[in-house]
């Protein structure tokens, strides 16, 4: 009998956090513009220590000024769809469910391209013009889990099954919706949004949306993993659970809210970057098992991982052009859920 | 709620659980009428006592266990565990004092026995929370209380319906109730496991004082190992007593539907008898 303790995680954490440190200095590496990876290192943990606050010059401004800011927003963006999709699959106790399975994602499309359609009609103060997307891909997401929540209930509990399959047809309805949305606007800013909506980093985000996404991530994953023993028993059954204590309700609102928002923070800041809330968590259970408080914390830092690289491959592989990072999740993800399906079954 | 103690104590200092003139009635949606009605149901479980809840399918034996361990609300009527109403307390406190053994939901993801016994401990402290010592100790204990010791680090899913069941036991165990509540503990069980783990069950109400109600078919198991047996007829308590008072042919036929015989032993425990269909 070895149980889980503090110590344990936070060990698996700190060599998670070494991963994710590597991958960010080979991605920070990679692009049109060569940069030494020994100097690299050496300058970003001079960075991180507080020792230094300079990269070198010769490609100090590259590095600062586009590849790092880019790569901060994917290790956020990765960490938040990858922690949403492991806590909806607790909550639903179905392995299968994540972001875009509940049509969360598709919602805050709808809600960033409305968003982006009003803006420029009114006169917003640039404070809150630069969060203004942001801002409706989240109240898209929030809106769109409380439809599906609500046509999941039947006699006043949620229904499992009839929550997905709500999920799955709130998020044909709301592609139906994007498809209309997009031939409707001028083809000038169409090409964007198409890529947008297939998950993209390029667009460089304003600092205060930085702040935001970081901020959000926090709270909601404190929240989340706050939760994590309630979770564990969750997913040993409802009615179990509640005999062993557990405030179903309460635990059912506080992550459905938190992921909900960890989710419309993520798709308004890079549009939709599939497979990475289904697969992370899938691996990372195989890693670590399937105990949440040690899930949760991996899975944030897989998701990291896993974007930052897909992103690297997406703006390298066809150099000059760039692909959309969503694009690349799904040509890798989609044959991996497949063979992880499979694996299942057999 | 003080009060309530108070005068449960002067009647009688022992009683644990008192479930007194409880009703309740269930309907899908509330304009219609309801489709079962439980009527005032009323008994008393000392500490060290077995309670058998006893009835044919929809008599409602399941509801009567499920407004004592507090996930329902009564219509009238109360429940009293050491004085306090159960469905009004806190989930957490709850489950430090009520454990349950029910048939068990699929698992979603495999899981080591010692983990599954260790959820046991979840009601004491934190909602976030890690196992320390004393929890390891006490669910170490509970499993060999249960004689499941050697299954500690064996996969839930591949030990045996019997096994199983012990270690569901073991999960209760480790919550360190005062009121323990079964469901149809022996459901899936062949007649060797269910002896073996009422025997363990009784075992255990002894030692470690538990107040146990349990809800099942089984007319002689229960006539073996209850001291006192509840009968129950569509959403009506018929009968309360030891298993010898209530184990009547004509009352058990009548509420059984069916031709049996009933033997009155010397240890004071009747057998009960089904006997083949005349025509």
């Amino acid at each position: 009998m070895q149980p889980l303790t503090l110590s344990k995680v936070a060990m698996r954490c700190g060599i998670l956090a070494l991963i994710l440190f590597v991958v960010v200095v080979i991605a920070l590496k990679f692009g049109a513009v060569p940069v030494s990876l020994y100097g690299l290192a050496k300058d970003l943990i001079g960075l991180l220590i507080g020792r230094s606050s300079e990269i070198s010059s010769e490609y100090g401004m590259i590095v600062r000024e586009i590849r790092l800011p880019r790569i901060a927003m994917g290790i956020f963006v990765g960490a938040s769809l990858s922690v949403a999709g492991t806590s909806f699959q607790a909550l639903l106790r179905n392995p299968l469910a994540d972001p875009y399975v509940l049509g969360v994602s598709y919602g805050a499309s709808v809600g960033s391209i409305l968003a982006l359609i009003i803006e420029p009609h009114i006169a917003l103060r640039p404070e809150l013009a630069a969060v203004f997307t942001p801002l409706g891909g989240f109240l898209g997401a929030i809106l769109t889990i409380t439809v599906v929540f609500l046509l999941g209930r039947y006699r006043g509990e949620i229904e499992n099954r009839t929550l997905l399959l709500s999920g799955v047809i709130a998020g044909m309805f709301l592609s139906a919706i994007i498809a209309l949305l997009i031939t409707m606007l001028p083809s000038s800013s169409t090409r964007g949004m198409t890529v947008w909506l297939m998950g993209d980093l390029s667009t460089p985000m304003p600092p205060i949306l930085g702040w935001v996404l970081r901020t959000g991530f926090f709270a909601g994953f404190a929240l989340i993993y706050l939760t994590a023993s309630d979770l564990n028993l969750l997913l040993a059954g409802e009615k179990e659970a509640m005999h062993l204590g557990v405030d179903i309700r309460k635990v059912r609102i506080v992550v459905y809210l938190a992921a909900s928002a960890l989710t419309g923070l993520a798709v308004s800041v890079s549009g939709s970057i599939g497979y990475v809330g289904l697969l992370v968590p899938h691996v990372m259970r195989l890693i670590f098992g399937t105990d949440y408080r040690m899930l949760l914390p991996a899975a944030a830092f897989g998701g990291a991982i896993a974007v930052v690289i897909a992103d690297t491959a997406a703006r390298t592989i066809a150099v000059p052009s760039e692909l959309p990072v969503g694009a690349v999740t799904a040509i890798v993800g989609a044959p991996l859920f497949i063979y992880l399906l499979r694996r299942r079954l057999a | 709620m003080e009060r309530g103690a108070q005068d449960g104590s002067r009647m009688n200092a022992d009683v644990r659980l008192s479930v007194e003139q409880v009703s309740y009635a269930y309907s899908p949606n509330p304009s219609q009428a309801p489709i079962f009605t439980l009527e005032a149901t009323s008994f008393q479980v000392r500490p060290g006592e077995i309670v058998a809840v006893l009835g044919p399918n929809a008599s409602g034996k399941s509801t009567v266990l499920r407004l004592i361990a507090g996930a329902l609300q009564p219509l009238s009527g109360r429940i009293l565990l050491n004085g306090a109403e159960t469905h009004l307390m806190e989930p957490r406190a709850r489950a430090q004092k009520i454990a349950m053994v029910q048939q068990e939901s699929q698992l979603l993801f495999p899981a080591k026995v010692w983990e599954f016994v260790l959820q046991g401990r979840h009601p004491h402290g934190k909602s976030l929370r890690f196992e320390n010592s004393d929890d390891v100790t006490i669910a170490t204990n509970a499993l060999r209380q249960v004689g499941a010791d050697h299954l500690t680090d064996r996969w839930m899913d591949e030990i045996s319906g019997g096994e199983k069941q012990r270690v569901i036991l073991a999960r209760a165990l480790a919550q360190q109730p005062v009121l323990l509540l079964l469901d149809e503990p022996t459901l899936h069980l062949d007649i060797g496991a269910q002896v073996d783990f009422l025997h363990t069950l009784k075992k255990l109400t002894a030692v470690n004082r538990y107040a146990v109600v349990i809800v099942t078919h089984e007319l002689n198991l229960a006539g073996e190992y209850a001291d006192q047996v509840v009968l129950m007829q569509k959403g009506k308590c018929l009968r309360v007593g030891t298993p010898a008072s209530v184990y009547q042919r004509d009352l058990l036929e009548q509420v059984f539907q069916t031709r049996l015989t009933v033997e009155q032993r010397v240890n004071g425990r009747p057998k009960v008898s089904v006997l083949e269909s005349s025509e």
